[in-house]
Formats: C-alpha cells, sequence, structure tokens
C-alpha cells in the first residue's frame, strides 16, 4: 500500500511539522517514507507545503503531484492543489479559515474547524495537529496506536507541555465528528 | 677569523632568484631570523604568495604551501585552525594582499585571526613585469599608467595598514622599511614581535614592509633606496598604527 | 543494525562527516545547502571541531585547502554559484594533490538561475570545472541514506587517492527527510607523510605546491595524476542495475531523476514494456563498461537529467554510439514527472516497432 499525502497552507501554520509527525508516526511502523518540503524565499507568511509519502514499498520519486490525500489549511492551497487530489481521494479542508466547500464529487472531503477547536482546546498554534488527527482517523495512512513513540521524536522531551498539547491536539482532531 | 654575519640557519642555503638591489632578500633573511631567535621553525608553516616571492617555500627551511594569488590569509586560516600549536605566517606582495587579495586580508584581520602577515609595499607588481599596484603612488609611472597613475581615472594608492588599524579585530600592525641600517633594525624588530604576539596568543599581526623594485622602477639600486625615503614614505609614513596590548597598559 | 533516524539529505550529509572524523567545515551560506552550515555550526563547538563562516566561497575554500594541507579532514559545501567560485580553489586542491570533500547542493542556473533543484552543474563536475588537466571523483546520492553513506566513501576515496572528492547532490535530495541508518565513527586510516605538521626539526621541509616553472617536471606530475585517475576508472566505479537483466530500453539517470525514472520503469514494466535502468553513483568515473555491455542488448538509451543533455555526452561516447541516446529533461529547477519519463519510454519504444 502506497498513500501519497500532501500538506498546505500559509508558512507558521505547522505543516511542515505535521508532515514530519506523521513521517516518524510512519517510521515508529516501519513503512518506508520520504518527506519534502516545498522551499522557498517566504520564510513566514507565504505557502507552504510539504509532501510524505508512506510506503510498504521503497519510494521512488519523493515528489507528489496527485495526492490520495490533501490538507488544505488556507483558501490559496485548496484552489490550488484540489484539482490535483487523486479520484477517491481525500481533502481535509480546516473550516474555520476556509468558507467554500470542495468542488469535486469523486473525491472525499472534511471539514474541520481546526483553527477554532484549536483555540478552544487552548493550544491556538496547533490547528495543524489537530487536522492531523482527523488525518490518522479517515485516512488510514498511519494507525492511532503509540502516538508518543513518533511525539518524543518531533517534541523535545525538555518541553513536557508542549508535548501534552500536541497529544490533546491530535486526539481533538481524532475525534470530532463532522 | 670571527664569524661577523651567518645567515639565519631556517633560510635555506640557495641563491635567491631576486633581481639585483631588490629587498625581498633583507626582508627573507628578517623573517627567518625572527624564527631562529624564537626557535619555532620545526613548528612554523609559511604561506607563500603569487607574485615575486612566489618561490618563497623554496627558501624558507619550515614547512610550506604555495596558495592562490591574493588568498594566503585564507590557506593561512585553514592551517592555524588545524593545528593552533603551530606559527603561521603569509608573505605577500601588493598587489596580492591589497588588491585581488584585499577581502581576505580584512577579514582574518576582523577575526583576528592568530597569523603573522609579512606585507612587502613596492608600489608595482613585479613579477608581471611592472604593472600599476593599488599602492602605486600617484603619477608614478608603470607598464600599466604609461603616462603615470591619474588619479582621476585609477583612483588613489591604498593605505593598508592605516585601513587596518580602524578594525576593531587586530592586534598589531606596523609598517616598516628596509632601504638602511636604522630602518631594517626596525622592521627586525616589528617582524620579531608580529611572530611573539601569535606565539603569546595575542592575534592578528600585519608588518607592512616598504621594499624597493629597482627594475621595475627604473631605477639603480641606491636610487631606489633613496626613491623610498623621498616618494615611498612620505605618502605612507613608518610607524606603529595598532597596538592593542601596549594600548591596554597605557590605559 | 543501528536505528533508523529521520534526517534531512543536508543533515545526513553533516552528521555522516563528522561520524568520518571530518572535524573541520568551513563555508559560506546559500540555498538550498544551509542546513549543512547550520549543523555543522551546533555540533562543531561541542566536539573540539571547527566550523567556520568565511567571508566568501573564494575564500572558504582556500581554508579548505589550508585545513587539507595539514592532513587534517576537511569540508566545504555550497551550491552551484557558490561552486563556480570555488573552481579556482578546487583546482589548486587537485594540482597540489590534497585530500577534501566538496559538497553541491545544485540548484538551476546558469548565472544567479533559481533555487529549485538542478543537475545542470554536471559538466563543471566531471569535465574538470576549474583550469587545468583534473579530475575530481564525483559521487552522485540519489537517497537520504546515500548523501551519508557516500559522504563517509567520500572521505576515504579522498584520502586513498590524495585528491578532491565531490559530493554532487541536488536541491531534493539535500530538502527531502527520510529514515537513515548513520555511518560508523572512524577516522582516517592513511599515512599522511606529506602533510604540513612542522617538521619539529626531524625532517626535510614539505611543500604542498602547484606550481611548476620546469614544463618537463609539471607535465610529469600531469602524468603521475593521470595513472592514479586510471586506478580510479579501474577501482571504484559505482552504479545500480535495476530491471537491466532482459531491458531492450535503457534509462539512464542519477539522483533525484534516477527516482522519478523508476516510477516510470516500474508503470512501463506494467505495460509491458522491457525497461530497465543505469543509475551511475559515480559520474567520474562514469560507468562506462555496464553502458557499453547494455549497448549490445537495447535498442536506444533514455538520458533523463535535469540539465540541457550534459551527461547523454556520456552515455554517448560509453555506448561508443552503438544504439540512439535520447533525452528527457526539464531544467530550471523542474523536476521530470514520472509521466513525462514513462511518455519518453512509450515513445521511443513506439519508435521501432
Amino acid at each position: 500500500m502506497k498513500t501519497e499525502i500532501l500538506l498546505a497552507g500559509f508558512g507558521g501554520q505547522g505543516l511542515l511539522f505535521a508532515g514530519k509527525f506523521i513521517a516518524y508516526k510512519g517510521l515508529v511502523e516501519g513503512k518506508n517514507l520520504s518527506w519534502l518540503p516545498s522551499y522557498g524565499p517566504e520564510m513566514r507568511g507565504g505557502t507552504a507545503n510539504c509532501s510524505v509519502i508512506l510506503s510498504d514499498d521503497p519510494v521512488g520519486s519523493p515528489i507528489v503531484a496527485n495526492p490520495d490525500v490533501l490538507v488544505a489549511m488556507n483558501l490559496p492551497s485548496l484552489d490550488k492543489f484540489e484539482k490535483d487530489v487523486v479520484p477517491g481521494g481525500m481533502i481535509f479542508v480546516d473550516s474555520s479559515l476556509i468558507e467554500r466547500k470542495v468542488v469535486r464529487d469523486d473525491v472525499k472531503a472534511f471539514y474541520i474547524p481546526a483553527t477554532r477547536l484549536a483555540n478552544e482546546i487552548g493550544a491556538p498554534t496547533l490547528a495543524n495537529m489537530i487536522i492531523t488527527g482527523k488525518l490518522i482517523k479517515e485516512a488510514g495512512a498511519v494507525s492511532y496506536d503509540n502516538l508518543d513513540d513518533a511525539l518524543h521524536k518531533v517534541v523535545s522531551a525538555k518541553h513536557q507541555n508542549l508535548f501534552d498539547l500536541n497529544k490533546k491536539a491530535i486526539e481533538c482532531g481524532y475525534n470530532y465528528a463532522d | 677569523m670571527a664569524v661577523i654575519y651567518s645567515k639565519p640557519k631556517s633560510l635555506a642555503d640557495l641563491q635567491l632568484h631576486y633581481c639585483p638591489g631588490c629587498t625581498h632578500g633583507i626582508i627573507h633573511r628578517l623573517v627567518a631570523q625572527a624564527i631562529d631567535d624564537l626557535g619555532i621553525e620545526g613548528t612554523t608553516i609559511g604561506v607563500a604568495p603569487v607574485g615575486c616571492a612566489v618561490m618563497a617555500y623554496d627558501y624558507f627551511k619550515c614547512d610550506m604551501i604555495e596558495a592562490a594569488h591574493g588568498r594566503a590569509p585564507a590557506v593561512a586560516t585553514g592551517l592555524k585552525r588545524s593545528d593552533p600549536s603551530n606559527v603561521v605566517f603569509t608573505y605577500q606582495g601588493d598587489g596580492d594582499l591589497a588588491s585581488i587579495g584585499m577581502a581576505e586580508t580584512v577579514h582574518a584581520a576582523a577575526r583576528n585571526e592568530n597569523i603573522t602577515i609579512i606585507f612587502v609595499n613596492n608600489a608595482i607588481y613585479g613579477m608581471t613585469g611592472g604593472q600599476m599596484a593599488p599602492t602605486s603612488l600617484p603619477g608614478q609611472v608603470t607598464q600599466t599608467s604609461p603616462y603615470g597613475r591619474d588619479t582621476n581615472t585609477t583612483g588613489f594608492p591604498i593605505r593598508v595598514s592605516e585601513m587596518l588599524a580602524t578594525l576593531d579585530g587586530p592586534e598589531y600592525i606596523e609598517r616598516v622599511a628596509v632601504n638602511n641600517v636604522k630602518n631594517v633594525k626596525n622592521a627586525q624588530k616589528a617582524i620579531k614581535k608580529a611572530f611573539e604576539n601569535q606565539i603569546n596568543g595575542k592575534g592578528f599581526s600585519l608588518i607592512e614592509v616598504i621594499s624597493a623594485c629597482p627594475t621595475n622602477w627604473g631605477l639603480t639600486p641606491q636610487k631606489a633606496l633613496e626613491w623610498i625615503d623621498e616618494k615611498m614614505i612620505p605618502y605612507y609614513p613608518l610607524g606603529v598604527y595598532k597596538d592593542r596590548s601596549a594600548e591596554k597598559e597605557v590605559k | 543494525m543501528a536505528e533508523k533516524v529521520l534526517m534531512k539529505g543536508n543533515e545526513a550529509i553533516a552528521e555522516a562527516a563528522i561520524r568520518s572524523g571530518c572535524r573541520h567545515y568551513l563555508g559560506y551560506p546559500i540555498t538550498p545547502q544551509t542546513e549543512i552550515a547550520a549543523y555543522m555550526a551546533k555540533r562543531m563547538p561541542k566536539i573540539n571541531g571547527v566550523f567556520l563562516q568565511a567571508e566568501s566561497e573564494i575564500s572558504a575554500i582556500n581554508m579548505v585547502y589550508g585545513v587539507a594541507a595539514t592532513g587534517k579532514r576537511v569540508m566545504t559545501s555550497s551550491s552551484s554559484p557558490g561552486i563556480s567560485l570555488k573552481q579556482e580553489g578546487i583546482s589548486y586542491i587537485a594540482g597540489s594533490d590534497v585530500p577534501a570533500l566538496i559538497v553541491n547542493v545544485q540548484r538551476g542556473g546558469p548565472g544567479l538561475g533559481g533555487i529549485q533543484p538542478s543537475q545542470s552543474d554536471y559538466f563543471q563536475a566531471t569535465k574538470g570545472g576549474g583550469h587545468g588537466d583534473y579530475h575530481l571523483i564525483v559521487l552522485t546520492p540519489a537517497s537520504v541514506q546515500e548523501m551519508a553513506d557516500l559522504t563517509s566513501h567520500a572521505f576515504d576515496l579522498a584520502d586513498k587517492y590524495r585528491m578532491p572528492v565531490m559530493l554532487l547532490a541536488d536541491g531534493t535530495i539535500g530538502q527531502m527527510m527520510e529514515p537513515v541508518e548513520l555511518p560508523e565513527e572512524k577516522t582516517s586510516t592513511v599515512e599522511k607523510p606529506w602533510a604540513l605538521t612542522g617538521t619539529k626539526m626531524q625532517r626535510e621541509h614539505n611543500i604542498i605546491n602547484s606550481l611548476y616553472l620546469n614544463t618537463e617536471l609539471l607535465e610529469k606530475t600531469n602524468f603521475e595524476r593521470f595513472e592514479r585517475y586510471k586506478q580510479i576508472e579501474e577501482n571504484e566505479v559505482m552504479y545500480e542495475s535495476f530491471m537491466m537483466e532482459d531491458a531492450e530500453i535503457c534509462v539512464v539517470s542519477f539522483g533525484i531523476t534516477a527516482r522519478v525514472s523508476k516510477n516510470a520503469i516500474i508503470e512501463a514494466r506494467r505495460q509491458g514494456i522491457k525497461v530497465g535502468l543505469i543509475r551511475p553513483i559515480t559520474v567520474w568515473p562514469f560507468p562506462k563498461q555496464p553502458i557499453l555491455e547494455a549497448a549490445d542488448k537495447v535498442k536506444a538509451f533514455i538520458s533523463v537529467e535535469m540539465s540541457m543533455g550534459q551527461m547523454l555526452e556520456d552515455i554517448k561516447l560509453a555506448c561508443e554510439c552503438k544504439k540512439p541516446v535520447h533525452l528527457c529533461n526539464r531544467v530550471g529547477g523542474m523536476i521530470p514527472s514520472p509521466e513525462q519519463v514513462l511518455a519518453k519510454i512509450v515513445e521511443v519504444e513506439g519508435g521501432k516497432n
């Protein structure tokens, strides 16, 4: 099985971080994987995206042109990448920031008010992880078990508080029913 | 018979290739004498430039390396950072140090790189046959300023010692000359101090040595030495431009 | 087996270099390789190593020359425009026969070009780059694991043959993360009696130099150096052969485009096209022999590269023009897609039917 994931939004929304967490989750589960960021002169505020491929076989090209799963955390990202998703694929939309719905009817769309939920649980910077929680539940690319193992790889043990918050955000997204 | 003069031990017993009347030979001797006096031949690594002194690597008996044009301070930085217990010096001319290698010079000084630079300023490119140097004097006739250096089109000479002394980085900057006995004696002291500073971990020391190039100046050796007094030193006054340790003592 | 960690390609280079005994890194910032410098800046001070940000690429490579002359393992890294600036120093390092590692995480050119991935420094890397007759050993990683492994290998090759080695990567492999098993700690095992360590008054002085005004002597050093290069061509070629057993079309590609090509090849096989891949891992020395052998079996070669067909010339030379060599490329920071490569394979297949 192979899942190609594209996470896109503004720089600073933590999409590269979310991608890294998913990649580590795959690593812990013994999958083959790649993580590839877009890189450019915009350090903050511009568009940022990263591609994650999880696969049972070795990963060939790390570039994701037609994702099985798209996470869109701002409108420009949804506008840009909606058409690229494979038929039957999934799109995860931060509905607190994107008002419009997914136009295509051959993909499965999930609307999560991630930014609002993040504020509600006291983790305003972790909308990325809320949407990741939902992705884990619906996409089946990685499992929900042993979150701690992967989370420890991306959040330093020195920041226990941050670790707990990240976990809370993932759980929040996982349990969110739209 | 009493020996009143002998070559420094760290200077190879070879015939130097420099032109008659050229003062590179004196400066080589002063550097070798300093190395002898300080007993550092076995731990010294020298960096030869591109220019008349390009083959200096044959003349000094310590380990030597030949650098690309202007890059000696960068090469010296690598040598010194690799083993700070060694003593590293560069020997560079005005084209090498003040033209193509200006960036390397300024930044090594700014970093207070713990190296010693012997900067030979004779106001001309010698090896390539007498072209205008960044230190050529206004009006000076060279192969590439045949009507005299025109400051309207070629700008002005660079006073390297004064310029580097404005930086916070360097430890010690002094300009000396080797055109008479008194000046040679002063130069000897300055060069030795520049090595001592390095041994004592004080940092970047540069000695600018005003040197004669009779061949390309078109003068006899004697006239060339006089030309240093008449033309060079008025534009490039001798003296200590920076001595951080001495400044501290005064304070 | 050591635990696999997730790392960016650039970081894997840096960590592998440290584990290979490299304690001197001299560089100058340029995208997309800055992670290497950042990693070194963080780690070197903690392991008694030296990280130094030079005032220019020119200075950085000459600092490398200085450290290399003392016999210690040393490296610099840059990206295309910066590598151009380093060429003078690289020529001196080659001409003085001292070992060093130079990493080029390529970006699009010419001129300031762009910052997206490219392979258009192929000629520069494999044909000399600076002035004079010389070669670098050029290694082309296609994964983060190879970024680490080939870095480690590069230091050994540099020491063994007393010469500069280039790791020729691209922005994609540099920026991507993959699981990597880091190489074992090691140090140089090669004796370096030529190194500038100070005579300690116990030997004649060593001279590191590339100047030979005696023409006969300069000719002799060139001939001798090329004898060494011949040994390297005989002993150090590295390549991967993928699905070549029954292949009728041979794709040749290195680095990121080789990975893209594999996707295309797997799909083409599904469609019944017999196609395989030769992936040069060393592009100098170039894997001439496997390509010449393939020339007798396949009907065509396809060079997939992110340049205007630079490696294509080496394929033509290697196969002695026995079979046509087609080009499938993107340039300027664009990466060929598996679909583009597949279309080329289908086109070449169809052309003979």
